[in-house]
Order: structure tokens, then C-alpha cells, then sequence
């Protein structure tokens, strides 16, 4: 394809750098392609009209070499607080939310020069699988507009995909990056816990949430995750180590094979119950390449890392929730209910009316495994579990540099089949949540296909080796191609 | 096992207050969301110290001095209800 919006981040990157083309072309491109796209899949909650203007600015400046992303239009997920720019998480407590600050991750884009385009659509407060608990409607597949996109980043996957973008970040706290990647036919990277600072990030489950990019290439994303990625004082939980600089693209794009590289197969993720055989069968084909380019697999085991990890999961995940999401009141920002009479009438009618019914849900149960007398069953249990799970993870990759595991059970699914039905939703999650109870990072590649719909595989890497995920995945990126599925 | 009224008396503590039908669907959801969760008992944890944060460095706090980062106007700015310099509440006494 020739269309501008058609490149990848980097092609744009360089073509905006040596003045080959404008800031402002490539932003209307794109906002020509959301205009074209935005009917069919619903992948933004907002668009925002100082973009052309703000390339403008660019262009009256000229390239900036010393701004990685200088003019390269992005979009952001609604969880992602943006100075000026309504933020709703998705939900309609946060209806009329305009945050006075920018996310850390979003001023790491602008100083790097990027043009934010719009806010994506998402699962309400990131709490869904499919971004059918969106407050303000489901986004599509652009792959196929019947299925669902995957969540809870399903407005950032779609969008890229759509390539109504270069880039989008996305927030994966149980599969949210690395899900909808493989839904859609994306590339999705959730770094190592504490890699990106969460200053700024609409908080859903505080030890588990990580921001990260959504991309069309491996390439872009270790572009991307490079710009984000930083100590932040205002982040406890930031780790304090020094970001990866350029060098991390230069590395990624002078991988060409994967000679001596241990790639772990976890032996369990395989057998599991609920695999689809034709993503059992692309998942194989992409082991073989692997092999087939150097790399030697083992049989790693991870013991805890599939049932006991999703009910792990959304003990810790519902619990921080239910804490987290304490501060929706109606007093100091947020939907206030005009039928409150007293002050615990606001609290609680605000509340209710403000929040979705998977957002309830999650605040209750969350309330539940905290409560006196079930503490010890369930939040304290959950989080003796999750230690084995990450002493599970660090044991295996030991015997191998990185992991390559599914990413979903099933390729996407219809819009609307198992909305109804909480807990199967929950165990799609099989293949993903482990990971974020551990802290490692995850790379979501497109591998294959099962029939009309892409499929993803994850290469999982220890902690901060975010670079060696990234050589493997577009080493094989590199051989696979494209998809070759349709899109609208 | 979650009743309509454990779920009533979770939906005090949490400040909602879903409707009678939509009570009687939470607890059945909930119900089997907690009945699942019961495959934790088969891990023997009795040697396993919780896991609580993934993050390996210390965390050290920022030193406690105040500082003014946001202007009044600023934090005021999203709240349903002010008086240009407090947040404004159902009278309380």
C-alpha cells in the first residue's frame, strides 16, 4: 500500500525526519483514515481537533533529530490521563473527566514529539476481555466487525490495526495489552512491572497495571517502549533504573536469526483445557519457525500458572479494585447522582448510577475476599499463590531465555455471546494473567490464523529483558510477514 | 456461598445499591466466581510467604515536605459542585 497511514511507525519516523514528508500530512491521513473507519469499529472515545493544528506547529519548525516520534500521530487509551482531553476510563462516572495533567507515559510521547490523535475506547476501568463493557458502546474488530476486539485495550488494538495510527498505548493489568493484540492482529508489548511509570494511569488493580504499546511491527513497539519507558519519582512502584535509549531499536533491527536462543514451551499452557485446535496448530507452526531459525526448544513447566493463576488473579485484581475505586464519590470529581438527599445517598447513588454492572460486580467481590473472616481464605491465599507462580516463572526461565505460549484460548468471538456469562469471560484469560501476577514482560506477536481471524503467541522474558522478546519477535515477524487477512 | 442478603450487606459497605434483580444475578454470578475460586485450597501454601507486589526495589518515599503543585482553581475544576474555593456536599449537620 502506498497510503501514508499505511506505513510502519519507524517508516513514517524517518520520512517526517529527512522532510520527506509533513507533520500535517500524515496527521490528516490519518484523521482521513479514522473519518473512513470510525463507523464501522468504534475504537475512539475522543478526537482531538488540536492535532492538525499542533503539526502544523511542527512543520513551522522543522524536524527535531533530537525527537524520536517528531510528528508521528498516535492515539492513547482512555485509562491514560491527558491534559485538556476528557478521560473517561471508559466509564460514565468519568463522563465529563477533563484531568488538568498529562500521564507520565503521555508527556514521555509529547517530549518526543509525537501528535496525540484521540483517546481510545476500553473496557469501563479496564475491567473486561472484550471492550463490550465500554460505557459508551463495543468496539469492533477491524478484522471482522461481527467479533469482538479483545479487551481490555480493544479501542488501542482495533485503532492501530485500522491504522487509523502508528502507535497506541495501551494498559495491560491481566492480558489488557497482549489479548486484543492477538484479536486483532497487532503487536502488543507489556513491559516488566515498574518499566513504565503508572503516574497518570486511572488505576484498576495497582500491582498488577502496566502501560505499553500497540503497534503494526516489533520494530515500533521497542520504538515506542524506548520513549516510555523511565524512572518516575512520582511512582513508588517505578523502578529506578536507567530507560533504554535508542539502542534498543538498533538492536531489535540488527536480529536476524535466533542461533543460540533457549525458547521454553510451557508444558501445562499446551495442555490445557479450552485450547482451540487450530490455535493449538498455528501455535505449533510458530514454534517450528522458531526452530527453524535457531532456536533451541525446551519443555518448561509452570505449575501454578493456569487455573490457580486466574483465580489468583482476580482475587488480587478485585480486591485492589474494590480499594481503588473508592474514590469515585461524587464529590471532587466524576458523575454526582441529582437524587441524593444526604451525604451517603450521594456516595451510593453516584455510584451506582456512575458505575457498569462488571465494574460492580468487581467492587463487591473485592469487598468480600477483603472482609474480616475471609481475608486469610482468599486475599491472603491468592497472593501465597501468586509468589509460587512467580518462583514458577523465575525456575523456568532459568532453563531458557525466553517463553513462546498462547495468548487466548480462542481466536475473537462473537459481539455479545458470553457478555452474559462473567466467569467463562474470566477463564479466557488462562494464558495471560499468570504473567502480570509474576511481573515479567510479554510480547504479543501475530503468528497465524484460525479460519478469517488472526492468532497471537506471546513471548514472555525475564524481568527488564524486555530487549531479548523484542529480537525474537521481530526476528520472526521479520519471516512471517504479513497476516494477509482482510481489514476494512 | 453468597445470599441476596450477603450481597445486600457487601453493596452497604461498598456504597451501592443495585436493584433487587440485579442483586439476586450479582449473587448467583458471584456465587460461581467464588465457587471456582475454591481451586486454591488444592495448593499447600503453608510454607509460602504472601506475594503482595511484584516490584523487587525498595520503595523509598519522597521526603515529606510540602509543596504546591496544582492551583486551587485546578483541582476544583472537575468537581460537581464548588463554591470557587471548597467542594460542595449534602449538608452534613
Amino acid at each position: 500500500m502506498s497510503e501514508l497511514y499505511a506505513a510502519s511507525l519507524v517508516d513514517i519516523r524517518d520520512r517526517l525526519a529527512s522532510g520527506q514528508v509533513r507533520a500535517e500530512e500524515v496527521t490528516r491521513a490519518c484523521l482521513d483514515r479514522i473519518e473512513a473507519t470510525e463507523p464501522a469499529i468504534h475504537a475512539l472515545l475522543a478526537v482531538r481537533p488540536e492535532a492538525l493544528d499542533e503539526a502544523r506547529a511542527l512543520d513551522a519548525q522543522g524536524p527535531d533529530p533530537s525527537k524520536p516520534l517528531w510528528g508521528v500521530p498516535v492515539t492513547v487509551k482512555d485509562a491514560l490521563a491527558t491534559a485538556g482531553t476528557r478521560t473517561t476510563a471508559g466509564s460514565r462516572i468519568l463522563e465529563n473527566f477533563v484531568p488538568f495533567y498529562d500521564a507520565f507515559a503521555v508527556e514521555k510521547l509529547r517530549a518526543a514529539g509525537a501528535i496525540i490523535l484521540g483517546k481510545n475506547n476500553m473496557d469501563e476501568f479496564a475491567m473486561g476481555s472484550s471492550t463490550e463493557n465500554s460505557a459508551y458502546g463495543p468496539t469492533h474488530n477491524p478484522r471482522d466487525i461481527q467479533a469482538i476486539p479483545g479487551g481490555s485495550s480493544g479501542g488501542s488494538a482495533a485503532s492501530v490495526t485500522a491504522m487509523q495510527c502508528f502507535a497506541s498505548l495501551g494498559t495491560d493489568t491481566g492480558g489488557s495489552i497482549r489479548q486484543p493484540a492477538a484479536m486483532c492482529g497487532c503487536v502488543g508489548l507489556k513491559p516488566t512491572y515498574g518499566a513504565v511509570s503508572r503516574y497518570g494511569l486511572l488505576a484498576y488493580g495497582s500491582s498488577l497495571d502496566q502501560i505499553g504499546p500497540l503497534t503494526r511491527t516489533v520494530e515500533d513497539a521497542a520504538l515506542v517502549f524506548s520513549v516510555i519507558a523511565g524512572h518516575d519519582p512520582r511512582d513508588a512502584t517505578s523502578a529506578p533504573r536507567t530507560a533504554p535509549g535508542p539502542e534498543l531499536l538498533a538492536g531489535v533491527q540488527q536480529s536476524r536469526h535466533l542461533a543460540g536462543m533457549t525458547i521454553g514451551i510451557p508444558e501445562e499452557f499446551m495442555a490445557a483445557e479450552g485450547l482451540d485446535p487450530a490455535v493449538a496448530e498455528a501455535c505449533a507452526r510458530a514454534q517450528n519457525l522458531a526452530r527453524g531459525l535457531g532456536a533451541k526448544l525446551v519443555s518448561v513447566s509452570l505449575p501454578h500458572a493456569t487455573r490457580h493463576a486466574i483465580a489468583a488473579y482476580y482475587i488480587v485484581a478485585m480486591a485492589e479494585a474494590s480499594s481503588n475505586l473508592a474514590r469515585y464519590d461524587g464529590v471532587r470529581f466524576g458523575y454526582r447522582s441529582d437524587k441524593a438527599k444526604n451525604l451517603e445517598e450521594l456516595y451510593t447513588f453516584s455510584r451506582t448510577e456512575g458505575f457498569g454492572h462488571e465494574v460492580q460486580r468487581r467492587i463487591l467481590l473485592g469487598a468480600y475476599v477483603l472482609s474480616a473472616g475471609y481475608y486469610d481464605a482468599y486475599y491472603r491465599k491468592a497472593a501465597e499463590v501468586r509468589r509460587l507462580i512467580r518462583q514458577d516463572y523465575l525456575k523456568a526461565l532459568e532453563q531458557c531465555d525466553a517463553m513462546l505460549a498462547p495468548v487466548s484460548p480462542v481466536p475473537a468471538w462473537k459481539l455479545g455471546s458470553i457478555i452474559d456469562d462473567p466467569l467463562k469471560m474470566y477463564l479466557m484469560d488462562i494464558y495471560t494473567v499468570s504473567l502480570n501476577l509474576a511481573g515479567l514482560p510479554g510480547l504479543s506477536l501475530p503468528v497465524g490464523r484460525a479460519g478469517s481471524l488472526p492468532v497471537g503467541m506471546q513471548i514472555i522474558g525475564r524481568e527488564f529483558d524486555e530487549a531479548t522478546i523484542l529480537k525474537i519477535g521481530h526476528v520472526m515477524q521479520t519471516v512471517l510477514g504479513d497476516l494477509e487477512l482482510p481489514c476494512i | 456461598m453468597l445470599t441476596p442478603e450477603d450481597m445486600a450487606h457487601l453493596s452497604r459497605l461498598s456504597r451501592l445499591a443495585p436493584d433487587a434483580v440485579t442483586l439476586e444475578r450479582f449473587s448467583a454470578q458471584c456465587g460461581d466466581i467464588l465457587k471456582y475460586m475454591d481451586v486454591l485450597a488444592e495448593v499447600d501454601t503453608s510454607d509460602v510467604e504472601p506475594l503482595y507486589s511484584p516490584a523487587q526495589h525498595v520503595q523509598t518515599p519522597r521526603a515529606d515536605e510540602p509543596e504546591r503543585r496544582r492551583s486551587r482553581a485546578e483541582v476544583l475544576a472537575n468537581a460537581p459542585e464548588t463554591d470557587g474555593q471548597f467542594f460542595i456536599v449534602p449538608r452534613i449537620v
